[in-house]
């Protein structure tokens, strides 16, 4: 049913001309996903599903397109060439899922082990800090590079105009303090 | 038949419980606004609301009652489908969290086995919480962000200047207070070190000191503070800046959906009242009942697991949340507005860089308290 839900919504994602209704139907298919974590028993991943990406990220997108009042109509001939390459990429896409299908249907059927507890919040960090602890590390390190990167390309200024801020900035500092 | 019913059973308990739980956080939500009219009233030397049955106690339903029998204005050049859909999403997204509140103790001295058709069979604990996740804490703060699509969508489609303002005020307020919430909410799970409502109630009562507030005050006066910002009250209600902004996000609403709104925004000070109270105020647990039980000679019926344990623990959890939001209600008799830049600045400069050090600072000591 939320598998259902979720490629509804991502259809409706893709087939609105409304930059704003995309947003929506794009959270649609994040809370529906989630919903599917939670039936897959991994909580943890679900909370932060939402939390993140439908709380925090498409909040951001909602705004900025809220800011920026895009037309419905936007020249799209200049794209063209797009359209081959997402229909060539949609292809691989589906190859993948197909041969996933046929690894999943000849793989043996074993009954799944109830011991395990793999989506539990404890279990995850255990295996988090312990057996995976090197990865978590370097992705916490890209994290962090793409955060400065973002804050220097949002204030990339030649060093006149940099000092000029500066200037600024104290001179404010300096009004304050009076 | 029967075992119709047994399958049955548990489906049934859980809609009581939540049309309970629901009812009690409605009729709760509906005497605050009394309260915050009566409150302010006196605040500010008036009588506030008194002719709606004795004492204005029925003032609530005639509100009510009022809203419904407006007419619903719709603005012409609305986006009638999200216009119809963000009053919704507020209010659900406000309700949700209420399914993980943890209530009261479990209740495990009784006998279910007098039901009939032995459905109390295999039934051996009663716990007050409707769902029991291993996640609640986020669960909350998950659900609550995700009401920010009610109010900046509410803005976005009235197509009113206005209503665009206080929705992007709204949401650019909501989203930076959040960070600060996450970052004082983490030394609580850090102490306790579970995600979990109950289990955080738990982790209070084994710790020496009984309630988070005394270890975690710096993190208890960051969560409040980013309460405040979080349900858009006084002195953070930017969006809603009358003199400026009209009525800020639900400027164009009216009658019912308007109500939805105003429901959505007690419910959600409700939720964080919640919040406060398990995370620092240990939520339903009373120091000191059980030993105070005993020496009065009432210890065989008051004890962890009886009903009048669970009982009173709830009647405390709810004296704690009411606590909270008097305190909202004085808070808003008392402060002025802050200005937006000011709010801003305050969110980033001061309030995020103060829950991360006191996230480092717990990180210290717990570390050197577990060697």
């Amino acid at each position: 049913m939320f598998a259902g839900l979720a490629i509804a919504s991502a259809i409706s994602m893709v087939y609105h001309k409304n930059p704003l209704y995309s947003a929506i139907s794009l959270v649609g298919v994040f809370i529906s996903l989630s919903c599917i974590y939670v039936t897959l028993a991994a909580p943890f991943i679900a909370a932060v599903q939402i939390l993140i990406y439908a709380g925090a990220i498409m909040v951001l997108v909602v705004f900025v397109i809220m800011l920026l009042n895009l037309d419905d109509d936007k020249p799209l001939n200049r794209l063209r060439y797009l359209y081959a390459l997402g229909g060539g990429l949609g292809v691989i896409l589906l190859a993948q899922t197909l041969f996933i299908f046929y690894a999943v249907m000849k793989a043996p059927n074993t009954p799944a082990d109830q011991t395990m507890t793999a989506g539990k919040t404890l279990s995850l960090r255990r295996a988090m800090y312990t057996e995976y602890l090197l990865p978590v590390e370097i992705v916490g390190v890209l994290l962090l590079m793409a955060i400065i990167g973002a804050v220097i390309l949002a204030r990339r200024l030649s060093q006149p105009q940099l000092e000029l801020v500066v200037e600024h900035e104290l001179e404010l500092e300096h009004k304050a303090d009076h | 038949m029967e075992s119709v019913l047994k399958t049955a059973f548990p489906f049934v308990v859980i809609t009581v419980a939540v049309l309970i739980a629901f009812q009690m956080v409605l009729m709760i939500v509906a005497y605050t606004v009394l309260a915050e009219r009566k409150i302010l009233g006196w605040i500010q030397g008036r009588i506030g609301p008194n002719r709606v049955g004795p004492w204005g106690v029925l003032q609530p339903f005639a509100d009510l009652l009022k809203f419904i029998f407006k007419e619903d204005l719709v603005p012409d050049k609305s986006t009638k489908f999200v216009y119809f859909l963000a009053p919704m999403v507020a209010l659900t997204c406000a309700l949700m969290p209420m399914v993980v509140y943890p209530f009261g103790p479990m209740i495990t001295s009784v006998d279910w086995s007098f039901l009939p058709f032995g459905l109390g069979e295999g039934i051996h604990v009663l716990p007050l919480t409707i769902a029991r996740i291993d996640v609640g804490v986020l669960f909350v703060l998950g659900i609550t962000s995700v009401g920010v699509y009610g109010i900046a969508l509410a803005g976005w489609s009235s197509n009113s200047k206005y209503s665009l303002m206080g929705g992007l005020r709204s949401s650019a307020q909501m989203i930076s207070y959040e960070l600060a919430m996450g970052a004082s909410v983490i030394g609580v799970v850090m102490l306790s070190g579970t995600l979990d409502l109950n289990g955080i109630i738990q982790a209070q009562i084994t710790s020496p000191f009984r309630w988070f507030i005394i270890p975690q005050f710096i993190g208890f006066f960051v969560f409040l503070i980013s309460a405040f910002a979080e349900t858009n009250r006084v002195p953070f209600d930017l969006p809603e800046a009358e003199t400026e902004l009209v009525a800020g996000f639900h400027t164009e609403y009216s009658a019912l959906k308007f109500a939805l709104f105003f429901m959505a925004e007690y419910v959600n000070m409700f939720t964080v009242s919640v919040m406060c109270t398990v995370l620092f105020l240990g939520g339903w647990y009373v120091p000191g009942l059980e030993p105070l039980a005993r020496l009065v000679g009432l210890g065989e019926y008051v004890h962890s697991g009886t009903i009048a344990y669970a009982l009173i623990s709830h009647m405390a959890f709810i004296g704690k949340i009411c606590a909270f939001l008097f305190f909202y209600i004085w808070v808003r008799g008392t402060l002025p507005r802050f200005r937006f830049d000011q709010l801003m600045n305050f969110g980033w400069k001061f309030l995020l860089p103060v829950a991360l050090g006191n996230v480092i600072l717990t990180i210290i000591v717990v570390f050197f308290l577990n060697r």
